[in-house]
């Protein structure tokens, strides 16, 4: 079983849920997020954020995942004062939505004032109401701008055992793991972190809070990278506890937090789930071996044709 | 033919009779409220029980936005997502209190909510709707189907109507369904446009008709000529047709109709003959008697109440 805690499935297809079920995802997380371009006024952020409560979660649990999200304000939009502050103001309608994991992804994008503004306030709304907070870290400037998230959650008493740092590189995790924080690392084929990369992480630093997730979204990225990188870390000799720990058990304990999420909601789900929600994962349900496949016909011998992107 | 469906004198409920949100309204509301506060609280620890009264009380009283809120997202963490499960004197207390309010299928949360909505604004039925639109545009899955759900036990409830339709064209499932299933609102407020949509919509849906209210009093011409289609276009697919659709096709069956039932007396399906037979004696034309005559076994099971609608969606 695989939890992939990073997901922005509103950009992905049905013959995404289909292989991430396939392949032993039961449970994706959906971090509000941005839409390629930016948001012109309030109603399409509320919209986004019904959309990720309700349609987007239906659809995945047709095709046997159970969906979560995150709610929050992203940094680049933080720049937008007017809409900013309209959102803040709609944001403690959807914190306490069913399944709503997190506040996030906030954080710094350029490390303006009003990034660093909106940022605040939503540690305060998270503090507030007992939520986990997922931080994405800048891709420009971003050791600084990872120092920075961190020390700034610390300001407002945030115990960092509560909050995830998430797109870590090798330059990050020390600094994240010594203060206490969750290192989560997005396996993108190509850039960021790849796959062999983050066999190296866990080899190096265990699988103490840390985890990897997709982070597929409507850019280059690969839905099954989490148990594509559960099948490479096998390969390099990583124990099992350790794969489980990086792929499924750490997101499930820190987003756990929030009340929101539990292995229970796939293993047992409530019968109002079954009979509205969720129609189950036909493949662990029927008690097979999860398969990693870029194609069914050639599913027999899924692990010679595994590509690692 | 059956006379054509009065809808004006419809939907007059002990909840729901005047344009202004009075006092005997807001007796009934309030009553309304203690039935379902009863219900939860009986299933509810202690603490949820106290919460929960607490809530009600405060949602009471002039509540910010951020009270109604924070009390509807925190209904499911507090009372969980149990089945209602009503004993059957609860339930014959729910059908008394409002004519067809059938809460069977009810989880505990929904109630909750339901009853939170209710206490939330009573000021009149128009700031009512307000705040409960304001709810269903940023409402979660499962707020969504609760609010739904509760369309029956609102005041005035032709305002609520393009919210109700709204829910009959759900993509999702269960929203469509908390609308059409066990609900008496959409027989006593749709149109004929509106109730014909939404029995097809049922269909295309992989959805059942047997749990829609008044499935045989809102049958009609231009609803028996859309299913009719609806069939012989699944067939020419090669897709199956439910059998349930022929309930709403009997009654105003026209010549091609009765050719169509007539046909599907001699299907290898039982459940299609079955439904067929049905469909033919609630025809009531010299056509379809004379399909039925010929097939002696069906027309006795018909005639002598061993097959029935009911019994047909038992199997």
């Amino acid at each position: 079983m695989f939890l992939d805690s990073h997901t922005h499935m509103v950009s992905r297809t049905t013959d995404d849920y289909e292989r991430m079920a396939a392949a032993g995802i039961v449970a994706c997380i959906e971090p509000s997020f941005w839409l390629g371009q930016p948001r012109t006024n309030v109603g399409s952020y509320i919209d986004y954020l019904s959309l990720i409560c309700g349609f987007e979660r239906f659809r995945a649990g047709q095709f046997g995942l159970r969906h979560y999200c995150t709610v929050g304000l992203n940094p680049k939009e933080a720049n937008n004062e007017e809409l900013a502050e309209a959102v803040l103001e709609i944001l403690p309608r959807y914190a306490l939505k069913e399944g709503v994991v997190a506040i996030g992804e906030i954080g710094y994008d350029e490390q303006t004032a009003l990034e660093d503004k909106y940022f605040r306030a939503q540690l305060e709304l998270a503090k507030e109401l007992s939520l986990p907070v997922m931080i994405h870290t800048p891709h420009r400037d971003k050791h600084q701008g990872t120092l920075r998230s961190m020390a700034v959650a610390v300001e407002h008493g945030i115990d960092p055992s509560w909050v995830v740092i998430d797109h870590n590189n090798e330059e990050t995790v020390r600094d994240v793991l010594d203060r206490g924080f969750w290192a989560a690392f997005s396996i993108y084929p190509h850039t960021k972190m790849g796959n062999e990369r983050m066999v190296e992480i866990v080899r190096n630093y265990g699988a103490e809070r840390i985890f990897c997730d997709s982070a597929c979204d409507w850019g280059v990225s690969d839905p099954l990278a989490v148990p594509k990188t559960a099948e490479l870390m096998r390969r390099a000799n990583i124990s099992e506890t350790l794969i489980r720990k990086v792929t499924y058990e750490n997101p499930l304990e820190v987003y756990g937090k929030s009340g929101q999420i539990a292995d229970a909601h796939w293993l047992k789900p409530a019968a109002i789930d079954q009979r509205t929600l969720y129609m189950g994962n036909s493949v662990l349900r029927g008690g097979q071996t999860p398969k990693i496949t870029e194609d069914n016909k050639q599913e027999g011998s899924a692990l010679g044709n595994l590509r690692i992107v | 033919m059956p006379p054509r469906l009065n809808l004006s004198g419809i939907g007059q409920v002990s909840c729901q009779t005047t344009s202004i949100y009075g006092a005997a309204m807001t007796t009934s509301t309030q009553s309304l409220i203690d039935l379902l506060t009863g219900w939860v609280v009986a299933r509810s620890t202690e603490d949820a029980a106290a919460w929960f009264r607490g809530e009600i009380k405060r949602l009471g009283a002039s509540p910010t936005e951020k009270d109604v809120y924070l009390a509807l997202g925190y209904a499911t963490r507090k009372l969980g997502k149990a089945d209602l499960d009503l004993s059957p004197e609860e339930r014959a207390r729910a059908a008394a209190a409002r004519s067809g309010w059938d809460p069977s299928d009810w989880s505990i949360d929904q109630a909750g909510r339901i009853a939170l909505v209710l206490a939330s604004s009573r000021s009149d039925a128009h700031a009512f709707r307000k705040r409960l639109e304001q709810l269903f545009n940023t409402a979660d899955i499962g707020e969504l189907i609760a609010f739904y759900r509760g369309l029956p036990l609102y005041p005035e409830p032709s305002l609520h109507l393009p919210r109700a339709r709204e829910g009959t064209r759900s993509a999702m499932q269960p929203i469509f369904e908390a609308v059409a299933h066990r609900n008496p609102y959409p027989k006593e407020n749709f149109d004929e446009n509106a109730w014909n949509q939404m029995v097809l919509k049922a269909l295309f849906v992989g959805s059942r008709l047997a749990p829609i209210q008044g499935l045989d009093e809102r049958a009609n011409p231009p609803l028996m000529r859309m299913l009719c289609d609806y069939a012989r276009e699944r067939r020419a697919a090669g897709r199956p047709v439910a059998p349930e659709l022929w309930r709403c096709v009997g009654p105003f069956a026209d010549a091609s109709a009765i050719a169509d039932l007539a046909a599907l007396l001699t299907s290898p399906d039982v459940t299609e003959r079955r439904a067929a037979a049905l469909a033919l004696s609630a025809s009531r034309t010299d056509a379809a008697s004379s399909a039925l005559s010929s097939h002696e076994g069906l027309l006795q099971d018909v005639k002598t109440g061993r097959l029935t609608w009911s019994s047909l969606d038992a199997k």
